[in-house]
């Protein structure tokens, strides 16, 4: 008996929801209606650090620069999707997002692999994706008119890898390790085949999926004692790898690209990766002048440091808007086709630089950065010191 | 082929297969034990085993908040860990019998095989919760303790670290009381008496319960141990870090013979062998077209072809007919 109120109280509760949440939608719903924008990054799992941060970063550009939209009319909202950086779960949430209409812009992935499936499905609708972080070529190679990217691409960081490798580093031999994700293994070959061309010699090309043993991957490689470790893929893999390598005695050099961007390396591999290198698409906060109030800002609304493509999540957010203000123009509702072409056209002077895009949805001009880890301090990641930087155009489509 | 490092890395390789094995010799127990009693898997095992590594993460966390981590000597912090671990891991197990499978305990035999996989999801994402809400974290790191850092260097190519003896002392010294307990002890004698046959043990005025419980009891605080060894030497754990050397225990369980103690102990040993040869060797001798990544379908070859010429495992039995 003296469970029954309890139930009764949550049916009760159920009711009122399923009563009052259509009641309050509709309210709001006055005026032209609602523009939603979604992100689609991993907010659980080992990745999330980053998802999220791509989430945030988008979440303040909406806030900040809606208020041309709501003057015109619209209610403009952000609805954050959970891809758990899995292909399939990416591609489920896709369906899921082409199904509402009021779905116009899509800010997304941080994983190249889950990218790339889940874009098809944005294609059959044409709406639009921004990708502030997928760098593997196929994104954009595809030519799809739909598919955008304010970041640069894996085939010119694997090789601003390999340069900085045989000009900097002076290294004479590497050992090249992998995640076997289309990210991962793609940067990593960009890597070798060009460490290759510039004399590195190649003692080892590992894929592996291993998250906790690598005992039995370091015994060989330290027992040929390579001058440099590249590990293509990301911090949650690599932060492990580097530690125990380490530990074993492995005295190579670390080198790595973008997916060791992140505060959670250190928070993983402590002293053992400060004074790594790794090169990225997206330089931190620090190297961009305009970046200076939009991480006080970030900060201040959620309490951390934005992680590496918060800001590039919050230009592709606000790319969309920009987007969304020029199809909506003349009064008329935009639609996803309006949208999408509208994208192409933006020109765009955002905190990580000013952006424009050409015939296959890349950057005109993308930055690239190597950048060495400063402090086994998780804090202190902003504060990892740009050692180069580089302004290359994409490379054309080849086919 | 470069035949001199093949041989200069063969001691470091089958040291590294070594230790990984004793890690899975101590998870299969738990499944094997389990097996022998009720003759069914515990699939929930994988999760059981990693509770225990975060119980030993968040003892190891909660002392570096409180100011201690670095005042208290680091066998002491071991063995607090290994026990809080295994203790959490043990009640768990025992939880775990009690509500999900005693229930069940006269359904169809695959009536709570299925329970047992519900109950490992069901953990996996229990860990992930409490994980978030508590720390906001997925994954957990091992606080770091220098001493078990520490490198001797036998020879020249070949050194073994402070905590990888530890793990493989730690290992043979619960091997070797678990050995003691099943064969010398009366609690020991009923364990075995209620493998053997259930309803005489219980006319011979043992109380089956009970053994059954103890069963998951000592099966889950083996896991416990191994969990927090596991995160001793590998340093990184999430919530679904259980499942695979879940299934890679389970698997030695099976090829050193399921039900049999020593048997999954040799089963353990031969599959961290196996894989870490695989994982070190294979793209050595084959010039790269085998990599790393095929380490499991090499171990796994190997297991079918020993279950194909001794299918009741290495020391298997002959599997006792129920009445």
């Amino acid at each position: 008996m003296s469970r029954y109120p309890v139930r009764l109280i949550l049916v009760l509760l159920a009711a009122l929801a399923i009563v009052a949440l259509p009641a309050a939608s509709s309210l709001e719903a006055q005026g032209k209606g609602t523009i939603k924008i979604a992100t689609q990054s991993p907010l659980s799992g080992g990745q999330a650090a980053l998802g999220e941060g791509i989430k945030l970063g988008a979440q303040l550009a909406i806030e900040k620069f809606k208020g041309n939209l709501e003057k015109m009319g619209y209610k403009v909202e952000l609805v954050p999707f959970d891809d758990q950086a899995k292909p399939d779960v990416g591609v489920a949430n896709a369906k899921n997002i082409i199904a509402d209409k009021d779905i116009l812009v899509v800010v997304g992935h941080l994983n190249s692999g889950v990218a790339i499936p889940s874009s098809e499905v944005y294609r059959e609708v044409n709406l639009a994706m921004v990708s502030p972080a997928n760098t593997n070529p196929t994104v954009t190679d595809r030519g799809y008119k739909n598919v955008f990217r304010v970041c640069g691409r894996d085939d010119v960081q694997g090789v601003v890898g390999a340069e900085f490798a045989a000009g900097t580093m002076k290294a004479k031999s590497a050992y090249v390790i992998h995640d076997k994700t289309t990210y991962g293994q793609g940067v990593a070959e960009f890597f070798k085949a060009d460490a290759e061309k510039k004399g590195i010699k190649i003692l080892g090309f590992e894929g592996t999926e291993e998250k906790s043993n690598f005992d039995p991957i370091i015994t060989p490689i330290r027992a040929k004692n390579p001058d440099l470790i590249y590990f293509g893929g990301i911090y949650e893999q690599a932060g492990p790898f580097f530690k125990q390598a380490r530990e074993k005695g492995v005295k190579s050099k670390f080198l790595g690209p973008d997916g060791m961007d992140s505060s959670d390396l250190t928070k993983i591999a402590g002293k053992h990766v400060v004074g790594m290198y790794y090169t990225s698409v997206a330089g931190p906060v620090s190297v961009y002048p305009q970046a200076k109030t939009f991480a006080e800002q970030y900060k201040k609304k959620f309490g951390k440091n934005p992680e590496p493509f918060a800001a590039q999540a919050y230009d592709s957010a606000a790319i969309g808007i920009k987007a969304l203000e020029a199809a909506a123009k003349g009064g008329k509702a935009p639609t996803r086709d309006a949208v999408t072409a509208a994208v192409r056209d933006v020109r765009y002077t955002g905190i990580t630089g000013t952006i424009e895009f050409d015939a296959k949805g890349d950057p005109k001009k993308a930055l690239y950065f190597v950048l060495r880890v400063a402090s086994d301090n998780p804090e202190k990641w902003g504060d990892n010191k740009e050692v180069k930087r580089l302004t290359i155009a994409a490379p054309a489509a080849k086919k | 082929m470069d035949v001199q490092l093949l041989i200069d890395i063969f001691p470091q390789v089958l040291l590294d297969g070594i230790i990984l094995g004793f890690m899975y010799a101590l998870i299969a127990l738990g499944y094997t034990m389990v097996y022998g009693v009720l003759e069914f898997i515990n699939f929930a095992h994988s999760e059981i085993f990693i509770v225990g590594a975060f119980v030993g993460v968040e003892i190891l966390l909660t002392l570096r908040s409180a100011g201690l981590f670095d005042g208290v000597p680091w066998p002491l912090l071991l063995l607090l860990i290994l026990v809080g671990g295994m203790a959490a891991s043990g009640a768990l197990a025992v939880a775990v019998e009690r509500i999900a499978y005693r229930p069940l305990r006269t359904a169809p035999r695959l009536i709570p095989l299925i329970s047992a996989i519900g109950v490992s999801f069901f953990l996996q994402d229990l860990i992930r919760l409490v994980e978030s809400i508590w720390r906001n974290e997925f994954n957990l790191v091992y606080p770091t303790m220098d001493v078990l850092n520490h490198r001797f260097e036998l020879t020249e190519t070949i050194d073994i670290s402070v905590k990888s003896i530890v793990v493989i002392a730690a290992a043979l010294l619960m091997l070797w009381i678990l050995h003691l307990l099943v064969n010398r002890t009366t609690i020991g004698t009923a364990i075995r008496a209620v493998a053997e046959d259930q309803a005489a043990a219980s006319l011979m005025g043992i109380n089956v319960n009970r053994i059954i419980s103890l069963t998951f009891l000592i099966g889950g605080a083996m896991g416990g141990a191994a969990g927090v060894l596991f995160g001793v030497q590998y340093g990184l754990i999430n919530p679904y870090s259980g499942f695979i050397p879940g299934l890679k225990a389970f698997t030695a369980a099976v090829l050193g013979g399921i039900g049999n103690i020593p048997g999954a102990m040799v089963g353990g040993i031969v599959l961290g062998l196996l894989e870490a040869f695989a994982a070190s060797y294979l793209s050595l001798l084959t010039g790269g077209a085998f990599g790393a990544e095929y380490k499991d379908i090499f171990a796994f070859s190997v297991l079918i072809l020993i279950l194909i010429f001794r299918p009741k495992g290495l020391l298997g039995e002959v599997v006792r007919e129920r009445a």
